[in-house]
């Protein structure tokens, strides 16, 4: 390591404060009667019950991935606390003025504000906090287009058959462990349906926050785009700062009906550990959409900053003919924060067509991994596929790697994949200083440079809200 | 052009400077006035680049020791960004590319930051991008230039053209050529050289370091120092340049033993 490119220290994480607030807790660790009490508690359907029992006994009989190029000490599944409500709140919220002052303050505190007056025009927010989904705004709004948004416990009640059709048809409870574990926990996350030819007429966005000390997160995402609609989805998380570890476990899962187009963009700021690798989320993810009608489209934008270690390759199976998937994706690592991410674009459909854009920055003594499949079946003719997986490394001790995993049954598929690694040099920011750039503006604008095909894809009010958390996250890591 | 009355503008002083424990410089001394071009010349591994370097802030080089006074401050206490905005400008050997970051970006963003040490306005980009027009002109380099990445995939005479571009948008008090007719043909260099003839001014200072006497047939020194182990052994007119390039080094540490002051 030359002089300069000093140990890499982290801007202070702004978001890892602990809301103090008493909550509805249950004991640790994980049983039958555990899975029956979360559903009990949430007075779910009987077909809820049981898909989350089949889960359970499905997990029970799997074990942990070990593929992943990460390591960690073994979780104790047993030590986490499956479900913990702010208290006061035995159901979805009237209003916003029965919520607990504490928790509107910490949503203001993390700028995300929930009152009527401050909220963020034309975006609506469903927010999560520990495991409970505490206000949707913009609802009526919504509605009047024949949009549901709101939780996902809330649509068990309004709307089970919706939940019961769709849910586990993209993702099924047995797909992978973590997933199974989800099943057969989550306690809450966001529904979404969006009926024929509608084009939702705002941004829709669901913030999760984690406060809770010994609490695993396990939100669930369904959104559903009927025939010939389209919705834009953003989804932010942050956590406090603990010394301890906690697992987050979500799967999200996206349906496309013909002609029908999803862009699910995320923002992910889990607390990442600090510069020695204590604490931190573990953010064991599964996303996947499902292109189910003909020309229908899912695109996935995540721009990934915190968390100890993230495992998540949010992916597309493009099943109608003509659909199209894609992929883009930011994936910055710091400190000791480990990653191991990327996508599945699975061709079933004639003439799919997938694009998958990845942009890894890696830091400190961190490790970046992006892992992707592209998988053309024997009747995807015509299939294409295009990838490009970009890796920038900053000092010496950080690691990148790429495991693309390429599958073609069909000889009419036109598979391309490209790959660059390049190095933020101590030699390039003295030439920057010696213009009269610091050091950090120089690192923003090479990051910015390097990620501009991805945050050109994110929503606009959330573009640049990226390029500054990518800026901040790096500051002070070269001095 | 050399005037009795005119300004120092750089002042060193037994100046030292090591590298991964081996020591170049070895006692530079030099000073130099408003309105002067000098030219440092000497053989490979004489410390010449160093010496630039060391100006500029590199931060490679430990146990600097000595004196560099510029405009009055203590040069060795300045970050090299601060170095910059006070009116030090290096124009490198080897610039280096910057990919994804776009050249107009680039020197909108240098040209602004010496701006706002000056307590002048910063330019918007629309003003900026009058401006470096007109700064192609200097240089005779094609606008496209201006999107692309910085350096990236540029020869190396557009990369040094890029250099002398950014030395007229920051209109330095020192600037510090390093061995920028290196890897140039003669007509790139005629250009090089015309850019940097246009931007002397009378309260501005120019120091080329250099190999070859060659580039002083374009840009006319008032002085040229001769290094030779980290020090300059000695200092003469374009005449010396001359006198190098037909007689070699040799000839000019030959001169040193005799005179008894060379290096033990």
């Amino acid at each position: 390591m030359t002089t300069t490119v000093k140990t890499f220290v982290n801007q202070p994480y702004k978001y890892g404060f602990v809301t103090d607030i008493e909550s509805d807790t249950i004991p640790r660790g994980l049983t039958e009667d555990v899975v029956r009490l979360i559903s009990a508690k949430k007075n779910e359907p009987e077909f809820m019950l049981e898909f989350r029992l089949k889960a359970y006994r499905q997990w029970l009989k799997m074990t942990e991935p070990t593929w992943p190029n990460v390591t960690y000490p073994a979780i104790n599944y047993q030590e986490i606390i499956y479900y913990s409500a702010p208290k006061k709140k035995e159901q979805k919220l009237g209003s916003l003025d029965e919520v607990d002052p504490a928790i509107l303050e910490t949503f203001e505190k993390l700028g995300i504000p929930l009152s009527e007056q401050k909220r963020l025009s034309n975006v609506a927010v469903d927010a999560i906090f520990d495991s409970v989904s505490i206000a949707t705004t913009f609802k009526e709004k919504l509605a009047e287009a024949g949009v549901i948004f709101c939780s996902i416990s809330e649509a068990l009640q309004e709307h089970p058959e919706l939940v019961q059709k769709y849910l586990g048809s993209v993702v099924p409870v047995g797909d992978n462990y973590y997933a199974a574990l989800n099943s057969a926990v989550f306690s809450d996350g966001s529904f979404v349906y969006i009926p024929k030819g509608t084009k939702c007429p705002m941004e829709l966005s669901t913030y999760f926050r984690i406060n809770t000390g010994d609490t695993g997160q396990f939100e669930r995402t369904l959104i559903v785009a009927e025939s010939g609609s389209s919705v834009s989805y953003l989804e932010g998380c942050t956590a406090p700062m603990f010394d301890t570890n906690q697992l987050h476990a979500a799967v999200v899962e996206l349906v496309a009906l013909d002609n029908a187009e999803i862009k699910y963009s995320t923002v992910q700021n889990w607390y990442a550990g600090d510069e020695n690798g204590k604490g931190g989320i573990y953010n064991f993810v599964t996303k996947r959409g499902l292109c189910a009608g003909v020309n229908s489209k899912i695109s996935w934008t995540q721009v990934e900053t915190g968390s100890a270690i993230t495992w998540k390759y949010p992916g597309c199976i493009l099943a109608g003919d003509n659909s199209v998937g894609e992929f883009y994706s930011v994936a910055l690592t710091n400190n000791r924060q480990q990653a191991d991410t990327g996508t599945k674009m699975v061709h079933v459909g004639k003439n799919t067509r997938s694009t998958i854009i990845s942009k890894g920055i890696s830091a400190g003594h961190s490790n970046n991994s992006y892992r992707g499949l592209v998988k053309i079946g024997p009747k995807a003719d015509g299939a294409r596929n295009y990838s490009q997986c970009d890796s920038m490394l900053i000092g010496s001790d950080a690691g990148a790697n790429t495991f693309p995993y390429i599958q073609v049954q069909n000889d009419t598929a036109r598979v391309e994949h490209e790959a660059s690694t390049s190095k933020i040099g101590e030699d390039q920011l003295f030439y920057l200083s010696q213009r009269g750039i610091s050091s950090e503006d120089a690192i923003s604008m090479m990051i910015s440079g390097f990620c501009k095909e991805v945050f050109s894809q994110l929503p606009m009010e959330f573009a640049v809200e990226a390029d500054r958390l990518l800026s901040l996250k790096l500051e002070g890591s070269v001095g | 052009m050399i005037k009795a009355d005119s300004q120092v503008i750089l002042s060193v002083r037994g100046l030292t400077a090591t590298v991964e424990g081996t020591q170049i410089l070895k006692g530079v001394n030099l000073e130099v006035k408003a309105g002067e071009i000098h030219a440092i010349m000497g053989p490979n591994g004489s410390g010449k680049s160093t010496f630039a370097k060391v100006l500029a802030g590199h931060p490679d080089y430990t146990n600097i020791q000595g004196e560099v006074v510029f405009q009055g401050q203590n040069l060795l206490e300045l970050e090299p960004e601060e170095r910059a905005k006070a009116g030090v400008f290096m124009a490198f050997q080897y610039p280096l590319e910057i990919p994804g970051v776009s050249n107009l970006d680039f020197l909108r963003v240098a040209y602004n930051s010496r701006r706002k040490h000056q307590g002048l306005e910063e330019l918007d980009a629309f003003d900026f991008d009058d401006l470096v027009h007109e700064k192609l002109a200097v240089v005779k380099m094609d606008p496209r230039f201006l999107d692309r990445s910085v350096n990236e995939g540029f020869s190396g005479g557009e990369k040094k053209r890029n250099e002398i571009l950014q030395m007229a948008l920051l209109e330095p008090t020192l600037a510090i050529l390093d061995e920028t007719d290196s890897g140039l043909d003669i007509d790139a260099l005629k250009i090089v050289a015309n850019g940097v003839n246009q931007l002397a001014k009378p309260e501005n200072t120019t120091l080329l370091i250099t190999h070859y006497q060659r580039l002083l047939n374009y840009i006319v020194p008032d002085f040229v120092h001769v290094m030779e182990s980290g020090r300059i052994l000695t200092t003469g007119t374009k005449e010396l340049a001359l006198e190098l390039e037909s007689r070699g080094y040799e000839w000019v540490r030959g001169e040193e033993e005799t005179a008894g002051v060379g290096a033990a």
